[in-house]
């Protein structure tokens, strides 16, 4: 877990292979080592008791230095936190409890036997799964990306090395110029992860081919989606294969300085990041002419006022700047005029997170997974009225129904499913009879529930799409910046409508206006969250307008009412 | 307002099917203004910044085949870009804009002009007669010229609103006051006596500061 022993600043391509294969020697593959979660779920159920528990248990044993015991990211599977993974063998135990930990050392670590109480067994069969990729949740990921989270402490760069990290940033810089780099993420049409989809490697031609002297490349962290954590989990878990995308990034772009905006109520993640950056500073992956390349390259941290807003690309490039974070209109792209007018290439953490896998593999490896138009695996956070919440990687294609259901587990008390909403709050649902769709940027999207940043809240047969929708309108009623009149105001009385119809007020023509609202609030707002907020009203509106016409007509019935 | 142009960069944009003189780095609603064709604003001042905020100044803006909707205060003009400042489009986001705002300043005689236009009901929507319409003609001017920034906003989304800010406007506002007459509602002057007389107390007898 410390760095002690080596000595750091890499200088070249070579040294690094070196040191890698140094850290790899003093690895040995047999040996014990416990990953137990310390993702924002299994926090909350305390997890970090039991990384204690195991730090006194390995002491009283005197295993010290015969076991290696991790504090890790989210393994995923929040809906059984607290997790613990123990390797080589990869048991996984779910629930545990503190008071599990002795027997877990004793039995599993010392002589691996499996504790029978702690693994998983299927609440419909009972059926158990004693190791984690035999468990259903796990058994139809696609773990590109996560994949290497139990065996990495955020914290330790050499936990990040030893799983072949910072090897793309030293082939990039070494046996590929900055054209080159661009052209491996053009051919592997990596889409932007945060919602808009938009191909990464146009955005990074523009900003490298726009004029000006300064360039600069961000990593959005702001994942102010409802329902989204997947990027928390990625970015706390493993911070330097993001970190490693965005060098990458800045030199196919030709930028000197990055940006991480984050958030300000994420402490953990902003450590990690923290630790990851003067790490890989230590260690001559940031800095002056990295691996002696001549490339030089700085990162610095940017944290959020705490508004939805502020995550849209304008609003947070003015943040950046120390303005208050205020959309501004992009007639121009902001990888053209961005940061202080300046070339600027956002995306989000975890398009960046597929840099690194792309250069390493190539684009060929990268585009065998996927769909024609959305290639890859994606991330995505579950929740709502879905038996296995959590943060899940499936390759694009999956069908949605395989996502609720094989993974996510299904519904839970036996209920049936009504809709599925993509996007959160500027996103939209589609209704259960169309779960057969992809997931796919394109499909989804024609739709009217475009995948946004991955968020998948369930709702079962008793949730009402009105409240949904006003829950939705209520959020970024509060979260809009409130600068132009047709978001704002058109929040506000979009807002009020739905209030008045849930409690029972709802007149004939809401509906007509509702939707008068909606196009115009969508037509004529400055930014993307204003000319979205409307969108989970215009899909349930779609897809469930008897649910409107039913409130409305309860308000004018009592009886009507008294019976629901 | 537009400067002296450069024959390099001229070129020819048409607007409501009428051919208009334009230069590079003007935006639509100077180039219309410059062939005296209207169109409404509300947040524009000349002498500041356009903000882009009340969004009546929408017009249809088609260039290459293409159809949008832009801001003309904040769109610049290009070569061979189509402008349209009604239609069928326009008129309704104007429409509804004006009946959003006409929801907090119901006697704004500005608004009740445009609403006149473009057909707006005064009372479509439930009165909050708050009086500001967050225009930030105020907050923008008192920045930008003045730079003084006795006035801004605070809060976000629908709890945003315009502040003096007490410290700065003890001793700025007094002598200045030119932002009262930006102000499309009348709002202003009540905000800043309010804020005088929390303040200034003992100075602020309403006479001298409704002066």
């Amino acid at each position: 877990m410390s760095n002690k022993k080596i000595l750091p600043k890499i200088n070249s391509a070579s040294e690094l292979d070196q040191l890698r294969k140094r850290i790899l020697s003093k690895k040995d593959p047999d040996k014990p080592s416990i990953a137990i979660c310390a993702g924002m779920g299994c926090l909350s159920h305390d997890s970090d008791r039991i990384i204690k528990a195991f730090e006194e248990e390995i002491g009283k044993k005197k295993l010290k230095g015969k076991v290696d015991l991790r504090a890790t990211g989210c393994h995923g599977f929040c809906e059984k936190g607290p997790l613990v993974v123990i390797h080589p063998e990869e048991i996984c135990y779910v629930e545990v409890m503190p008071e599990d930990v002795p027997e877990i050392v004793s039995q599993t670590v010392l002589k691996n036997n499996v504790i029978d109480r702690l693994v998983y067994a299927d609440p419909d069969t009972g059926e158990q799964a004693v190791h984690q990729s035999e468990i259903p949740f796990y058994k139809d990921q696609m773990r590109h990306l996560m994949g290497s989270i139990t065996k990495i402490d955020p914290r330790s760069i050499e936990d990040y090395l030893a799983a072949g990290g910072y090897s793309a940033l030293s082939k990039s810089l070494s046996e590929m110029c900055p054209e080159e780099v661009l052209e491996e993420i053009k051919k592997a049409t990596l889409r932007g992860r945060g919602g808009g989809g938009f191909p990464a490697g146009r955005k990074w031609e523009t900003a490298r081919i726009a004029p000006g002297k300064d360039k600069y490349v961000i990593v959005n962290a702001h994942e102010g989606e409802l329902g989204a954590f997947m990027d928390r989990a990625l970015f706390t878990g493993n911070p330097h294969s993001v970190l490693e995308g965005l060098i990458i990034g800045g030199y196919a772009v030709g930028s000197k300085q990055g940006f991480i905006y984050t958030r300000h109520d994420a402490p953990r993640l902003k450590k990690n990041i923290d630790t990851a950056i003067a790490q890989a500073e230590e260690f001559g992956f940031l800095g002056k002419d990295i691996l002696g390349s001549g490339f030089s390259f700085h990162v610095e941290v940017h944290l959020d006022i705490g508004i939805f807003v502020s995550g849209e690309s304008s609003a947070l490039m003015r943040a950046i700047e120390g303005n208050p974070p205020e959309p501004r209109p992009k007639y121009i792209r902001t990888s053209v005029k961005g940061i202080w007018d300046s070339p600027s290439v956002l995306n989000n953490v975890e398009t960046w997170a597929n840099v690194p896998l792309i250069i390493d593999k190539g684009s060929e490896w990268y585009t065998q997974v996927g769909t024609e138009n959305s290639k890859g695996t994606k991330l995505v956070s579950l929740s709502g009225n879905i038996v296995n919440t959590g943060v899940a990687e499936v390759p694009f294609g999956t069908k949605v129904k395989e996502i609720i259901y094989s993974i996510g587990g299904g519904i839970p008390k036996g209920k049936k499913l009504k809709a599925v909403h993509f996007g959160g709050p500027m996103g939209g649902s589609i209704p259960a009879g169309l779960i057969d769709t992809p997931l796919d940027f394109d499909e989804l999207a024609k739709l009217g529930a475009p995948i946004g940043a991955g968020s998948i809240l369930v709702l079962d047969e008793d949730a009402s799409m009105v409240d949904v929708t006003r829950y939705f309108l209520d959020f970024l009623s509060n979260e809009s910046c409130g600068k132009c009149v047709p978001c704002r105001e058109g929040i506000r009385q979009m807002l009020k409508i739905l209030n008045n119809m849930i409690d029972g007020k709802g007149r004939e023509g809401d509906i007509a206006l509702l939707e008068e609202i909606a196009e115009v609030t969508g037509a004529a707002s400055l930014c993307a969250l204003g000319k979205t907020a409307a969108d989970p009203l215009k899909s349930t509106l779609h897809y469930f307008r008897d649910e409107y016409e039913a409130k409305i007509a309860e308000g004018k019935s009592p009886v009507a009412k008294r019976e629901r | 307002m537009m400067g002296k142009e450069k024959k390099t960069h001229d070129f020819i944009i048409q607007i409501d099917g009428k051919d208009v003189k334009a230069t590079e780095g003007m935006t639509v609603l100077e180039a219309a203004r410059s062939a005296d064709i209207f169109i409404p604003t509300i947040c524009y001042h000349e002498k500041l910044k356009p903000y882009g905020l009340c969004r009546i100044c929408t017009v249809e803006a088609e260039f290459r085949g293409w159809t949008k909707l832009v801001a003309a205060c904040l769109y610049p003009v290009e070569k061979d870009l189509i402008v349209r400042t009604r239609s069928e489009k326009v008129d309704k986001i104007r429409k509804l804009i004006l009946e959003f705002l006409l929801a907090h300043a119901p006697n704004s005689p500005q608004l009740l002009d445009l609403a006149e236009e473009y057909g707006a009901g005064k009372d479509r929507f439930e009165k909050e007669s708050s009086f500001c319409i967050l225009c930030g003609l105020c907050v923008r001017y008192c920045a930008e010229i003045k730079q003084k920034n006795a006035v801004g906003f605070v809060d976000c989304g629908a709890r945003r609103e315009i502040r003096f800010i007490p410290e700065i406007a003890a001793t700025e506002c007094i002598n200045c006051k030119e932002c009262f007459e930006l102000c499309p509602t009348s709002y202003l002057q009540a905000a800043f006596v309010l804020t005088e007389a929390f303040s200034h107390p003992q100075d602020s007898s309403p006479t001298e500061s409704m002066k």
